[in-house]
């Protein structure tokens, strides 16, 4: 056995440790900011009304769903060229949380459709794409349960995982390039975002909550993959152990 | 007041459910989160048996 491989994953434990109460409190702390900033202190929008209010929401559920799949590729970079043991369960243990990001920033995204544009969906770049993503993650999903070695399931979905990272760029340029019902960027954009302070406040703490609440629940499901893994790893040395003493 | 904060402006319909479900999720995502990492710990517990976990 490779124990070097382990030494890695026992220093994760230690990190995680230390850091999850910090992401864990953090994240309460930020949300709570959030909710409070954003449906009693902020304004109604002047053209939007109180729908302005879905934003708060909808798009840090959008970031994270890009976010979290940026992360995935580069956990699937990583356990493709070095086979770094914490890259390999890293893609599976956050792939269901990007999902669930972006399920809600699609949800999300229709209820706010469906006052402003007079639509709960329409098949324009950006939807569609954001869709894909959903899709792609699914995808992921299946791919690296679908074999009975999880080595083999890791690789597979690595490299879907890869592939799929061109959807990335075609999400946030989709605004740019293609004609839609869709807002472009306000705030990522390179001169001042365009959006007014008393909206952006609750935007950002909500964004910070939504991420430090990533990465809290990605270290516990890091942790949750990393003991399952030793956990098979007991029971092959036992069947192993069986096959042998019944040899003798 | 009340009555106003909850109709949102007419649009309640569409401004609670996002709200709610974004709620929903993070709750589902990180209760389901914990408890499989504790269920775990147990079962590797169980099956070292006493053991030196280190070994």
């Amino acid at each position: 056995m490779n124990w070097h491989r382990y030494a890695s994953p026992a220093n994760f434990k230690r990190l995680s440790d230390r850091l999850l109460p910090w992401a864990a409190g953090g994240a309460a702390l930020f949300l709570a900011a959030g909710v409070w900033s954003g449906l009693v202190v902020s304004p109604a929008d002047y053209q939007q009304g109180e729908t302005v209010r879905i934003m708060y929401v909808h798009v840090p559920a959008a970031w994270m769903s890009m976010f979290v799949y940026a992360n995935m590729a580069v956990a699937a970079a990583a356990a493709l060229v070095w086979r770094h043991p914490l890259a390999e369960v890293a893609g599976r243990a956050i792939a269901p949380v990007g999902a669930a990001f972006t399920f809600l920033c699609l949800v999300t995204g229709s209820l706010w459709g469906k006052p402003m544009w007079g639509t709960w969906w329409v098949w324009d770049a950006r939807l569609t794409s954001v869709l894909i993503l959903f899709f792609v993650y699914l995808a992921y999903m299946a791919l690296n349960a679908a074999f009975d070695e999880p080595e083999r399931g890791a690789r597979a979905s690595a490299v879907l995982a890869l592939v799929g990272a061109i959807n990335l760029p075609v999400i946030k340029f989709s605004v740019d390039w293609w004609n839609t019902l869709h807002q472009p960027a306000s705030v990522t954009r390179l001169d001042a975002p365009a959006i007014d302070p008393s909206m952006l406040a609750p935007l950002l703490a909500m964004a910070i909550g939504f991420t430090l609440f990533f990465v809290a629940v990605a270290f516990v499901r890091i942790r949750a993959e990393l003991v399952e893994r030793r956990l098979e790893a007991l029971r092959h040395a036992r069947v192993a152990g069986e096959a042998a003493a019944e040899r003798t | 007041m009340m009555a106003a904060f909850l109709d949102m402006g007419g649009y309640a319909a569409f401004v609670w459910p996002a709200w709610l479900l974004s709620a929903a999720i993070l709750v589902a995502v990180s209760v389901s989160s914990v408890r499989r990492l504790r269920a775990l710990e147990r079962e590797l517990a169980e099956a070292e048996g006493g053991r030196d976990p280190h070994s």
